[in-house]
């Protein structure tokens, strides 16, 4: 029997290590023959620490939202004794909302131990790569992604085919295999779960697409924020080696292939391949224009080929089931699966994966759960930054790249966040350019000073100080930016805006000409007032007040003047009896 | 002179030649290591900010005159990358997350509430030099959001309430701390 405990930075930042330690000490005290192994993310977050007690044969009970109290009773309630402990076991729902995903970036995440390379050769690790360096062909390897259909899953979803078959193409001797681990939408993280919890899936799949392409050197940009899927993947690296995957030689070819980390520093923009590249030279990561492209010109002007951690992993699940089965996954023109990092105001937050087809509402309400406390759904964003807010309207929307592009919103690298009614889109649109605008690498003027623009009027709109004629001129900039800006970060940055605009009019006017926030988010906007019927008069808002706004007698009703408030919230923060009002 | 003054400079151009120490010995190691690797600027940056907590200007002097490159390119890639600090930090490095998911789910008000308690602005190190607050994009534990990350421990779901807990107690055991090695250093002394 064995203890298995789920250790991504989620599960640590929930407390796994705290778990961890009590079950080794239980067991040190006990004496009990257990080992306590652990493994990546499975993705339910919602429901971290996760704890997989697994017996000889196999079967797996999983434990869920386990505190370090609760270890004493699994070992002698239930591995010791009789007691199934149905309480803390994982629910029905929650293993349906498992069932109804397609599990191939994810299908080892949460399952094998990421730190041991026996774990990944005993899913048959590395079988893919071997076939395809002993078997297959270049021009094999490039026709079977072409079949799959596989895009490119950090964004853009360019087909994987043709950026192979081009740096495959492009002439020279040295070629570089680069992956994109900067993954910098603000809400996704899904990369970051594949690296720390299946780092071998990525490298194999990079040494696929490395012998394709004809590279000797690989390259993976791991954004800074990421120290544990750092360590993991190093860890990785150097087994691999050691087994004879990466190196010299490999599988006796002659072929040889090697990999190596490159740390990013903090720079959404080096999340663009060309910055990517730049940042790798250890320049400045700015942009620059394309083409060339970077399979003919890319790392040090050598034939590059960049693509995203999932697009990687997805690899060698298509070399072990063929190309068919991916494409018979998903729609038409989007083929296999995607992840999502399902996010904000939804009851059950995670990762989700799930063929391509499936609707918005498919998941948010059926896998996600809906919304928590069971409030309104508003919107959901997708594609971050140079994404959009898709409104309740089109959650039959079916998640396809060409359909989610319709509404305005991008695929993006899949995160999802969920809004509800308390959420102000005004403010959200506010928050992107916010983004945007610090993270523009200010090499085009339109990018730099446009998004500066557009973020002054969208705090004045937020603020109350909104004019008329304001929601033209941020559509006017937007076409503006989009037009006048070289790379991605500029040509996609007015998206939240214009969508916000597009499918929330009302709330843009709202904030305008009545001065109001209905979402009842923008403080500016609000107007607190005491409630007769409810104030006690203890005083506790007015000894809070930082700008004597408040007046009132001791166990008299208290009041607000207007004038003075500077809407700090400090008042409704601090009164038990609820007699606050916000408005 | 020692073997290491003739390889490296003494980070130094004040035209003493060497007569004072070099105040960054320990970083030549790295530069050693990667003298010979192409593109290794940022990444010579990374280590020299792990050694010293952040890059004071005479620092990125020394790596330029080392590197080989002009204070200006060094100066210029450091600043454009938001990892990299140019004051010293708090003993604790609060990174608070403002990425979308913890935006949603109101990462504002744990910035205020940390705010009053610590009474200091994003970018700004208490007086007592125990914690400096920093605003990121995202840590990627947005289902745990809002989130923030102390140093290297993440702490997610964050309240008012339990962010100003956590922050209580470092603080705490600090003072803790403090009062322990003073008895020490005192019965040392006596
Ligand atoms: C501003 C900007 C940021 C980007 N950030 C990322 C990123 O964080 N991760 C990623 O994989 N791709 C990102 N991309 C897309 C990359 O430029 C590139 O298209 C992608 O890595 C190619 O891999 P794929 O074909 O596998 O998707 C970004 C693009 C832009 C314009
Ligand atoms: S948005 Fe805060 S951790 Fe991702």
């Amino acid at each position: 029997m064995k203890i298995v405990i789920g250790e991504g930075s989620c599960g640590i930042a929930a407390g796994a290590h705290k778990v961890q330690n009590a079950f080794e000490e239980i067991i040190a005290e006990k004496g009990l023959d257990l080992s306590v192994e652990k493994t990546g993310c499975i993705g339910t977050c919602y429901l971290e620490p996760i704890v997989d007690v697994v017996d000889d044969g196999g079967k797996k009970i999983t434990f869920v939202n386990v505190t370090a109290d609760d270890t004493r009773r699994i070992i002698e309630d239930y591995v010791l004794g009789e007691n199934e402990l149905k309480e803390l076991q994982i629910s029905e729902s929650d293993i349906t909302m498992i069932g109804k995903q397609k599990r191939i970036v994810l299908r080892n995440s949460g399952i094998i131990d990421p730190e041991r390379i026996e774990d990944y050769l005993a899913v048959d690790g590395y079988l893919a790569a071997k076939k395809c360096l002993t078997e297959l062909t270049p021009e094999e390897i490039i026709e079977t992604i072409k079949i799959a259909g596989l895009k490119g899953r950090g964004g853009a979803g360019f087909p994987t085919w043709f950026k192979w078959d081009a740096a495959k193409k492009s002439p020279g001797k040295t070629k570089y295999m680069v992956c994109n681990a900067d993954e910098g939408d603000p809400g996704a993280f899904m990369d970051r779960s594949v690296l720390e919890s299946d780092p071998h899936a990525l490298i194999e799949g990079m040494l696929i697409g490395a012998k394709a392409i004809g590279a000797n050197e690989g390259v993976i940009y791991v954004r800074a924020e990421y120290p544990l899927a750092i360590v993991r993947l190093q860890n990785a690296i150097d087994q691999a080696r050691k087994k004879g995957f990466l190196g010299h030689n490999l599988f006796e070819t002659g072929f040889d292939f090697d990999l190596r980390i490159k740390a990013g520093a903090g720079a959404f923009v080096c999340g663009e391949e060309t910055a990517l590249i730049a940042s790798l030279e250890g320049e400045r990561g700015m942009p620059r224009l394309k083409p060339p492209f970077p399979a003919q010109k890319g790392y040090w002007n050598k034939p590059t080929n960049i693509n995203n951690v999932e697009t990687f992993a997805n690899v060698p699940w298509i070399f072990r089931n063929g190309g068919d089965a991916y494409a018979a996954l998903g729609t038409k023109e989007s083929k296999g699966t995607k992840v999502f990092a399902l996010t904000g105001k939804v009851k059950k937050g995670g990762l989700v994966e799930i063929p391509m087809g499936l609707t918005l509402h498919d998941v948010i309400f059926d896998i996600g759960g809906g919304i928590k406390q069971d409030k309104a759904f508003k919107a959901v964003q997708m594609g971050g930054p140079s994404g959009g807010c898709i409104p309740a309207s089109l959650l039959d929307t079916q998640i396809d790249y060409a359909e989610i592009t319709k509404t305005g919103a991008i695929m993006g690298s899949g995160g999802m966040v969920v809004m509800d009614e308390t959420t102000c889109m005004v403010d959200m649109a506010r928050f992107f350019l916010d983004f945007t605008c610090k993270e523009s690498c200010g090499k085009c003027t339109y990018c730099r000073v446009g998004t500066t623009r557009m973020l002054e009027i969208l705090n004045r709109i937020t603020h109350g100080k909104g004019q008329d004629g304001d929601i033209e001129l941020l559509e006017e900039l937007c076409y503006k930016i989009k037009d006048g800006s070289m790379c991605g970060l500029g040509q996609t940055a007015p998206n939240p805006v214009l969508t916000t605009i597009k499918y929330f009019r009302n709330e843009y006017e709202d904030h305008i000409y009545h001065k109001k926030c209905t979402a009842k988010s923008c403080k500016p906007l609000l107007t607190y007032t005491i409630d007769v019927e409810k104030c006690v008069g203890c005083g506790a808002c007015k000894k809070n007040c930082p700008v004597d706004a408040i007046a009132g007698e001791k166990k008299k009703v208290h009041d607000i003047n207007q004038d003075t408030c500077i809407k700090c919230g400090k008042c409704f923060s601090v009164c038990k009896f609820d007699s606050v009002i916000i408005d | 002179m020692s073997q290491e003054k003739q390889e490296h400079g003494h980070g130094c151009d004040c035209g003493c030649h060497g007569e004072q120490p070099n105040p960054f010995v320990e970083l030549n190691p790295v530069l050693d290591h990667y003298a010979d690797i192409p593109g290794s600027l940022i990444t010579v940056l990374q280590k020299a900010q792990e050694l010293y907590g952040f890059l004071s200007i005479e620092l990125m002097r020394y790596i330029a005159i080392e590197t080989h490159n002009s204070i200006a390119k060094v100066y210029g890639v450091a600043t454009f990358y938001t990892q990299f600090r140019f004051e010293p930090v708090g003993k604790y490095l609060i990174m608070l997350c403002q990425g979308t998911a913890c935006h949603v789910n109101g990462s504002k008000m744990i910035e205020e509430a940390v705010m009053d308690f610590l009474e200091i602005k994003e970018g700004e190190t208490t007086p007592d030099g125990l914690f400096t607050l920093n605003n990121v994009a995202c840590l990627g534990c947005c289902s745990l959001s809002p989130v923030m990350m102390i140093n290297d421990d993440t702490y997610g779901q964050l309240t008012k309430d339990k962010v100003t807990h956590i922050l209580a107690e470092l603080k705490e055991a600090v003072n803790n701390e403090a009062t322990v090695s003073e008895t020490v250093s005192q019965e040392v002394t006596a």
